[in-house]
């Protein structure tokens, strides 16, 4: 097996399961978030429980789940319940440690797009819409936006707000009235960027081989560094063997 | 009288032009089979809502059965975009209303509930909602706070598929539950379709899973494998690879008359499309065996 190589999906995986603690409760949703919850259960996290959308607790998929509403979720669950039970129960109570997001567009202060690009009556670009998203960026206690780092998706403002990181930054967030933390780490292929305490995402970790200049000019606004930035470690032979062998042997996500 | 019909009956006495319809089902259970008879009737003008329009709804506005579109999130789950509503919607010639997942089933909640509107916690999203007037905020008189509310979705019918049911409609679900069951009380008038009808011993055996009552339900009709593409839990797999098939026929608005015509028009039912799509595809779905624990009601 490849272990000095790996690829920006692989990274991206090993460093958002990284973040997630043992006995978080998260809200997931299929691709990379999926790998990196399954990966963390299977590393430092045994006591992980996944949420879904569709209404799943505690899910064990014995196999890749391709969409969010999988059968593999369901069977052998720890319980199911209806859509409004999950977003009231679940997440608007406040039982939601992590929420996954990721978006067309993610600005400066950590807000998400994933509507529309350009005018919302008459779209450039017809995105899907809110999903899930609006609430989960609300309500998690944490939130973790998974994104790969490119120029048109880090624009210096979002051209519409689906869901909400920090607004324009100071305390715009806390005023709205919402309960979650928002977010606390965007995972990218170039790095991790994190809220500074006005809620401007700067830069605190890079992958390694990659310079400051390189991430900068694929950010959108004038991106700052953190005066504690540190290189990330690469990907483990152990996470690499899991992700491969185990998780996705196909692939389709890595 | 019997409420047991067929789904070609069904349709016809019960969704009529111009309607507002709920066909339900997150992901899973999704009635496709209905919405294939909808498109076959070519009935016109009606407002489809659901939270994820999935391929049924891309296809019924492809033939021209939509006139407006409520939804919550407008994606080919795990694959991408839903081309021809996206295309629809790019080019201005069809009508939306928009929400995010949770304001989407409060709706359905409160008109479940019979109630005039439900409440939600601030999310912070204000621009979603300053472009949808059905948002509203009124000021909970106990803190002062100002709350977010949504107003009561009202069907005129819901089409609900589900694993079994008696020849009353009471219907039992498992897997994953979506909104099937506000859905059901919602809506004026509630088409089920049902893997099997089983004798009312069966869904007496275990009143628990019931999910729907059939005092709700206006037709019952036996559609085995009604949710192809998407999937019945225990019954057949979801169909990841025509989900992927789907981005390609639907790259073009004369790909997806060419699949209607062959899938659609070109046959009578459910039985025959279910035939068509062979042993290879059967035996690819086929769901394995994964019994529940049966459990003790007591004999009382």
């Amino acid at each position: 097996m490849d272990i000095v190589n790996y690829n920006s999906q692989e990274l991206m995986v090993v460093n958002a399961a990284r973040l997630l603690r043992d006995h978080d409760v998260v809200f997931v949703g299929v691709g990379i978030p999926n790998l990196a919850c399954n990966l963390a259960m299977r590393t430092h996290a045994p006591n992980l429980q996944m949420i879904y959308e569709a209404g799943v607790i505690g899910a064990h998929p014995s196999r890749l789940p391709l969409s969010i509403g999988d059968p593999t979720l369901v069977t052998g669950a720890t319980a199911v319940c209806s859509m409004y039970d999950i977003f009231t129960l679940y997440l608007q109570r406040g039982n939601v440690d992590v929420g996954f997001l990721g978006g067309a567009q993610i600005d400066q202060y950590g807000n998400i797009n994933t509507t529309v690009i350009g005018d919302y009556e008459h779209p450039k670009v017809r995105l899907p819409g809110s999903g899930g998203s609006m609430e989960i960026a609300a309500w998690a206690n944490r939130c973790y936006i998974i994104t790969p780092h490119q120029k048109r998706r880090f624009p210096i403002r979002v051209d519409f707000h689906t869901s909400i990181g920090f607004l324009d930054g100071g305390d715009a967030r806390t005023k709205t009235g919402v309960r979650g933390g928002g977010p606390r780490v965007v995972v990218t292929d170039l790095g991790l960027l994190k809220p500074n305490v006005n809620g401007e995402l700067v830069l605190a970790a890079m992958h390694p081989g990659v310079t400051f200049e390189q991430v900068s000019e694929n950010t959108g606004w004038p991106l700052q560094k953190a005066d504690d930035c540190e290189m990330t470690l690469p990907p483990t032979p152990q996470e690499l063997r899991i992700l491969r062998e185990d998780l996705d042997p196909q692939r389709i996500y890595i | 009288m019997t409420k047991l019909t067929t789904l070609q009956d069904a349709v016809e006495r019960f969704v009529h032009e111009g309607d507002l319809v709920y066909a339900s089902g997150f992901t899973h259970l999704i009635p496709f089979a209905a919405g294939h008879e909808i498109i076959r009737q070519r009935i016109k003008h009606l407002t489809l809502a659901r939270a994820t329009p999935d391929l049924i709804y891309d296809q019924m506005v492809a033939a021209g059965c939509a006139r407006k579109i409520i939804f919550s999130y407008m994606g080919n789950p795990g694959v991408g975009s839903l081309r021809r509503l996206r295309a629809a919607i790019e080019a201005g010639t069809l009508e939306w209303e928009e929400y995010s997942h949770f304001s989407m089933i409060s709706r359905l909640r409160a008109g479940a509930s019979g109630l005039p509107f439900m409440p939600m916690n601030p999310t912070g999203a204000q621009d979603l909602i300053s472009k949808n007037p059905h948002y509203q905020h009124v000021q909970d008189p106990y803190t002062g706070a100002l709350v977010v509310i949504v107003p009561p979705l009202t069907p005129d019918v819901a089409i609900i598929h589900v694993q079994r049911a008696d020849g009353q409609g009471n219907a039992q679900v498992w897997g994953i539950l979506g909104e099937q069951q506000l859905a059901a009380f919602a809506s004026q008038r509630v088409i089920l379709t049902v893997e099997e009808v089983v004798d009312e011993a069966v869904i007496r055996s275990d009143p628990n899973r019931t999910l729907i009552p059939g005092l709700v339900v206006d037709a019952i009709c036996h559609v085995p494998y009604c949710a192809h593409p998407s999937y019945t839990q225990g019954y057949h797999d979801r169909d990841n690879a025509f989900y992927l098939t789907w981005d390609e026929i639907s790259k073009t608005q004369a790909g997806v008359e060419a699949y209607l015509d062959e899938w659609v028009f070109g046959l009578p039912d459910r039985n025959a499309y279910w035939e068509k799509l062979g042993p290879e595809v059967h035996q690819r779905l086929s769901a394995g065996e994964r019994l529940s624990e049966p459990v003790n009601y007591g004999d009382y």
